[in-house]
């Protein structure tokens, strides 16, 4: 589903080389965890897959179902099916929870060719997921992630995606801000998600969050490269261990 | 909510650029001379078969006009204008006097049609009752074409006419109150419209009555160099109250026109008028060339104890906008609310803002601006909110926020506070945001395109304002606005 190879990028604004020769595949299906240091570009990735234009592609290519993604603008990345879990979403004053989900659903729909959907119908996959995401009907009523608690605003990230129902998913530290039980219901959230059709790239300091959302592989990255892949217990030695073995590697 | 796809469908529907109503009907259009004269006055007057006492008012303010100057303290600036070079009359041929709808010249039907200006009774012969109707006086250049539902508003005991019909019909009410508001020299403009102005509406709610149905003036300017003065009188008797919505357009013209109204209210005791506008006056081409000069007078007087009145605007057209709808609060615990969209794209000018004068005892205020500028455009709130000695527990809030689309505009604020009375409680809050790149990403991200990311979020900007318009116009203004925008990423 998505084949990103020997991507290097840098800041547009001064130049700085963030991301030095990526390369990872990951078919549908699969759930693939990255793991690292702070600052060592996890976000920069998510970001340069959702086509923020801050960041500059120097060398490589991305693959998104066999079509170029960096020839995509960042609607079209969505249409085709791109969705990224902001680690810090941005607020939107003045617009209605309800109100967003319903444009971006549409807008999505619009660009693959699908009518808008019915007002009863919209309500009812609102109504739906938010019960799973335990989010209440005041809150989608409230403007989006405007004054949203740390957690609430994860809760949105993942209503959002559940609604737009994404072919890779992208979730960059959906875990921080949980409480325990939050952490849960997002996890169940992401996991009833995962499907043959469906790949996910989930970015994450913490071996709690694989808990519930096992993952397939996982990565190390640092200093812009990938210096580790392994499976699932490669999560649980890093958290025993730190990232010391691998980011001598890197250096 | 629905009005955001409405939006970008509408948008894509028109060429970058174009103004949707810059079209110009091609009747037959009668002219007086050209020029500011008192031939010309003259000459109005008496087209209009107006008293004589009128004509003598007109003839006083010809000459206080005369030895005015023109206001040079806004943030605006424009060639001189050429009062000689004006005309200030114009007429279609087929409007001699009020008609009933049917004798109204097709072409000037089919215009209002294209502007989407409601100007049938016929939905309740159907048989339906529909939900919201809305009675409609048409003013095209220099005269009023027809006014709707007039019989049926006159059963409730509401007059609602021209006010050159209020002139020859109602002449002892139009006397009391034409100018007790807005004297005839407040103002350079205003005494200007005092000398020539030539049609408007006229309400008149008697007492305790609730107008039945939403009032409406829909203003057209037509005709080539010509002015358009317009001017409003609105009487809400005790206990009465009326919504009131005014809504304009003119054609695409190289050459800019003036248009300079005058608008005066009257609430008695216990009375509350809401006005509502949705201008949307050509704004001039991409380049900046035409527009209109939109010199505007409008002002409330909240003359009875616990009166309210209410102003709305949302403000999207004109090449130069200079307006200040603003309330005397005189009588006691009487409320005034100014609540205003101002929009500004391509090299448009605004400034525009209120002016709330507490007089009486507990009277309140309350003021939300919200002002968009986009392209080279300029846009300022300016605002006045005093408190008279014996005002006691005045009280205003005022909230004035700007967002600001791209690099090349402007906006500000000039807020203006005078207390002589130490028990008034004035709040002022100001904000000036832009469009993030990070709140446009978001939005794309989750599959918006530009325009409408920019549609979503200026909507949730002016938000509160929206919803203080009558229902049936919210929809129609976040069009406006977002088509006004059109143009303004990318
Ligand atoms: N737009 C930007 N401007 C300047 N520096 C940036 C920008 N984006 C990223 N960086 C820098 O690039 C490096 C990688 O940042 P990135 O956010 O990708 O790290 P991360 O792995 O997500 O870290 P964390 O675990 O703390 O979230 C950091 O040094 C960061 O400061
Ligand atoms: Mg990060």
């Amino acid at each position: 589903m998505l084949e990103i190879k020997n991507l290097h990028a840098r800041i547009a604004e001064d130049e700085t080389e963030i991301l030095r020769g990526i390369d990872l595949t990951i078919n549908a299906g699969e759930v693939h965890a990255i793991m690292g240091p702070n600052g060592s570009g996890k976000s920069t990735l998510s970001y340069i897959l959702a086509g923020k234009d801050d960041y500059e592609v120097t060398e490589g290519e991305i693959l998104f179902n066999g079509e170029n993604l960096l020839e995509m603008e960042p609607d079209e990345r969505a249409a085709a099916g791109l969705f990224l879990a902001f680690q810090y979403p941005i607020e939107i004053p003045g617009v209605a929870t309800m109100e967003f989900l319903k444009t971006a659903m549409n807008a999505q729909r619009k660009a693959r060719g699908e009518d808008t959907l019915s007002i009863p119908d919209f309500m009812k996959r609102v109504k739906e997921a938010a019960g799973h995401l335990n989010v209440s009907m005041d809150m989608l009523k409230r403007p989006l992630n405007v004054g949203f608690s740390g957690g609430e605003k994860k809760r949105a990230e993942i209503l959002q995606m559940s609604l737009l129902e994404p072919k890779l998913c992208v979730l960059d530290e959906t875990d921080s801000g949980l409480d325990i039980d939050a952490l849960r219901i997002v996890s169940e959230g992401v996991n009833k998600l995962r499907g043959p059709d469906r790949a996910m790239v989930v970015i994450t300091h913490y071996q709690r969050l694989l808990d519930h959302i096992v993952p397939d592989v996982v990565h190390v990255l640092s200093k812009g490269r990938i210096v580790k892949t392994g499976d699932k217990d490669l999560a649980l030695e890093l958290e025993k261990n730190g990232y010391a073995d691998y980011i001598d590697t890197a250096a | 909510m629905p009005a955001v796809q409405e939006t970008i469908d509408k948008v894509k529907a028109i060429d970058v650029d174009q103004y949707k109503y810059g079209f110009v009907t091609d009747i037959e259009s009668d002219r007086g001379a050209k020029g500011l004269s008192e031939e010309t006055v003259r000459f109005l007057s008496a087209k209009k078969n107006e008293p004589e006492w009128m004509t003598e008012w007109r003839l006083d303010a010809l000459r206080r006009f005369r030895q005015m100057e023109e206001p040079t303290w806004a943030r605006v600036s424009y060639p001189k204008i050429d009062l000689d070079d004006l005309y200030y009359w114009a007429s279609p041929k087929s409007v001699e006097g009020p008609k009933s709808l049917d004798e109204v010249d097709p072409e000037l039907l089919a215009t209002y049609e294209k502007l989407g200006i409601p100007l049938r009774e016929q939905e309740i012969l159907a048989g339906v009752e529909p939900k919201n109707r809305v009675a409609v006086d048409a003013v095209f250049d220099s005269v009023s074409v027809v006014t709707t539902f007039k019989e049926e508003l006159k059963k409730a005991g509401v007059i609602f006419c021209s006010i050159s019909e209020a002139l020859r019909e109602y002449p002892d009410l139009v006397k009391k109150y034409l100018g007790s508001v807005v004297p005839v020299t407040d103002n350079y403009y205003a005494t200007l419209n005092s000398a020539v102005f030539s049609d408007g509406s006229f309400v008149y709610v008697p007492e305790g009555v609730r107008c039945p149905m939403e009032l409406s003036t829909y203003f057209r300017i037509n005709e080539q160099n010509t002015g358009q003065f317009e001017r409003t009188l609105i009487i809400a008797e005790k206990g009465a109250y009326v919504s009131y919505l005014e809504g304009c357009t003119a054609p695409q013209r190289d050459e800019n026109q003036l248009h300079a109204a005058v608008v005066e209210l009257v609430a008695l005791d216990d009375a509350e008028i809401k006005y509502s506008t949705v201008q949307n006056w050509f704004p001039g081409d991409k380049n900046g060339k035409g527009g209109i000069y939109n010199f505007v007078t409008k002002r409330g007087d909240c003359r009875g104890k616990n009166s309210k009145i209410s102003w709305t605007q949302v403000e999207t057209g004109s090449a130069i906008t200079w307006k200040y709808p603003s309330c005397i609060l005189r009588g006691e615990n009487s409320r005034g609310e100014f609540y205003s969209i101002a929009v500004s794209n391509g090299y448009q000018q605004v400034d525009s803002g209120t002016k709330m004068i507490h007089l009486g005892k507990n009277s309140s205020s309350r003021i939300i601006s919200k002002g968009i500028s986009a392209g080279k455009s300029q846009n300022t709130y300016r605002g006045l909110v005093s408190a008279h000695r014996k005002a006691s527990n005045a009280r205003n809030f005022t909230q004035c926020d700007s967002l600001l689309i791209g690099q090349d505009c402007g906006a500000h604020t000039v807020p203006y506070i005078e207390s002589k009375n130490a028990s008034a409680q004035f709040e002022h809050e100001a904000t000036t945001s832009k469009i993030s790149d990070d709140q446009m990403f978001y939005c794309l991200q989750r599959g918006l395109s530009e325009e409408e990311a920019v549609a979503l979020i200026v909507n949730g900007f002016v938000k509160d304002v929206i919803q203080q318009l009558p229902m049936e116009f919210a929809v129609e203004a976040q069009k406006l606005i977002s088509i006004s925008l059109e143009g303004s990423v990318g």
